[in-house]
């Protein structure tokens, strides 16, 4: 009984999800399209809401082409490996106080966990297609990953440290129901750190150097099509849904607003992962891509010692505060 | 009852790559068997309650050393198996003793005895978190290795950082010299 019911709520959060990753593709075009001046979908449905739907049929039914040189495999593999490594993730977030479906002790570990697996997905796609643009990007993906990781890990030290937990409800509940009670407030380098190296992670400009569209085709994804290459995308925004869920469950007070909500706790949780979706879109608006070597100087010369800096004095701080 | 049924499964599957691993042709898929292999490591880590090292193990092993791999081998881009000669002409004589060795190992087990249970029981480490019992042992009892540990690691970046400044520094002086034998490009 235990489990059918733990199915259900897997099944509902699955769908909820793909839900939200149909339509944040929807919020996306749209957000762009009004800050291009112009209307972004409007064809389909009222002022193109049904647009999402109609994309998702149109890749369902679409040929499912597969390179002759290509090996079989791991072309296959490959974007499912993205795609479930990042489903996994959606387990341990707090959505409200209750609302996680696994309330395990190393919540965020894992969710580094299964990030840097969702790498894989991305590395393997180049490797197996056999063809020189997804090759670079997956290697591109491959360095990317490996050095925002770093920078990711370190500035989450800080909010471990004054949580005292790796637990993700026990993060939000260290930092009160008050406004100020917010760790970005008492960790302003930290979130700054998270915030550019989530971009890097979940490879949005100005750091989408794995998918350069305008040197490298697509990257990585080059040669996939149909239901396969629309696995790579819905990967792609649920990674950004959970980086930006850490983000508020870490930084900005997960499910606590300014007033309680009945029926539906998790609205304020909703509202602040939007938010933060909003901050990603407007950023691909406004800001061009980095050169390759501007990124590592960033990530390796910047990013990791601002961290370490950070780690550093949260620890005098606690110390001289004890 | 499950949890020997999970640890029988995670054995098997780790023996099965760990042979998959050397037998595979392709080196890509021979890391990828690694990286299967490495799971199951950490489902076994899970089974002992020791779920940091669990969550460590995915993220250094599987996350960024394997990686590192997959990096080395696209970049050296091997397309024809190395082939080297025999070290032993009869290869009888190779199998013959890797038997030996595995019985020696299996004689071994024999004498395997079970240690006194010391402060961090099963029920302990769960009340206190793995993390937690791994963070308050490591900087209270085994501080001395732990700060050794950071000391060798240091050492090697240090080395690292060496070799690479080096390097370029051979290049500049090449191209000081004006001699033309430029081989490694390390300048576009």
């Amino acid at each position: 009984m235990q489990i059918l019911i733990l199915l259900v709520q897997i099944a509902i959060l699955v769908g909820v999800v793909l839900l939200h990753v149909a339509y944040a593709t929807y919020f996306e075009r749209k957000i762009i399209g009004h800050m291009q001046v112009r209307m972004g979908p409007m064809l389909v449905g009222w002022h193109g809401l049904l647009q999402p739907i109609a994309d998702g049929i149109k890749s369902f039914f679409k040929e499912d082409i597969i390179p002759e040189q290509a090996d079989k495999p791991l072309f296959l593999a490959a974007p499912i490996i993205c795609l479930v490594s990042m489903m996994v993730s959606l387990a341990v977030l707090p959505f409200a106080k209750g609302w996680a479906l696994a309330d395990i002790n190393i919540g965020l570990l894992f969710i580094f966990a299964m990030s840097s697996l969702a790498s894989y997905g991305i590395i393997l796609a180049g490797w197996a297609s056999n063809s020189k643009y997804t090759l670079l990007g997956g290697m591109r993906s491959m360095a990317q990953v490996i050095s925002y990781e770093i920078s990711l890990g370190l500035s989450l030290v800080g909010v471990m440290m004054l949580s005292g937990s790796l637990n993700l409800t026990q993060i939000v509940e260290a930092q009160g129901s008050s406004f100020t009670g917010m760790y970005i407030f008492t960790q302003p380098v930290a979130f700054f750190v998270f915030f550019v190296a989530m971009l890097a992670e979940t490879n949005r400009v100005p750091f989408d150097l794995p998918e350069a569209e305008t040197e490298l085709v697509s990257g990585y994804c080059t040669e996939y099509s149909g239901m396969r290459y629309a696995m790579f995308f819905m990967a792609e925004y649920i990674g950004m849904f959970v980086m930006a869920s850490i983000g508020v469950v870490c930084f900005l007070g997960g499910w606590n607003g300014p007033f309680n909500v009945p029926f539906f706790p998790p609205i304020w949780f909703i509202l602040k992962v939007y938010l933060i979706m909003f901050v990603f879109i407007w950023i691909r608006a406004t800001l061009p891509r980095y050169r390759y070597d501007q990124l590592m100087t960033i990530g390796w010369k910047l990013l990791i010692p601002l961290a370490l800096g950070n780690i550093f004095f949260t620890g005098l701080v606690k110390i001289v505060i004890n | 009852m499950l949890s020997k049924f999970i640890f029988l499964y995670c054995a098997l599957v780790i023996v099965i790559t760990g042979i998959l691993a050397v037998r595979f042709r392709n080196p890509v898929h021979s890391v990828l068997a690694v990286l299967v292999l490495f799971f199951h490591m950490a489902g076994l880590y899970l089974l002992l309650n020791a779920e940091f090292l669990a969550a460590i193990q995915i993220i250094v092993y599987a996350g960024a050393i394997l990686v590192l791999y997959l990096f080395v081998l696209f970049l050296v881009n091997i397309r024809q198996e190395i082939k080297t000669e025999r070290f032993v002409a009869n290869h009888n004589i190779s199998k013959f003793i890797s038997f030996l060795v595995f019985l020696i190992l299996i004689a071994v087990t024999q004498s395997f005895r079970l240690g006194t249970p010391g402060k961090w029981t099963t029920d302990a480490i769960r009340q206190a978190t793995h993390t937690k019992a791994l963070g308050i042992e490591i900087f209270t009892s085994y501080i001395l290795p732990f700060e050794i540990i950071a000391l060798i690691l240091l050492v090697a970046v240090v080395g690292g950082i060496l070799l690479a400044k080096q390097d370029k520094q051979e290049v500049v002086m090449a191209q000081k010299e004006g001699s033309g034998s430029l081989t490694r490009g390390g300048k576009k």
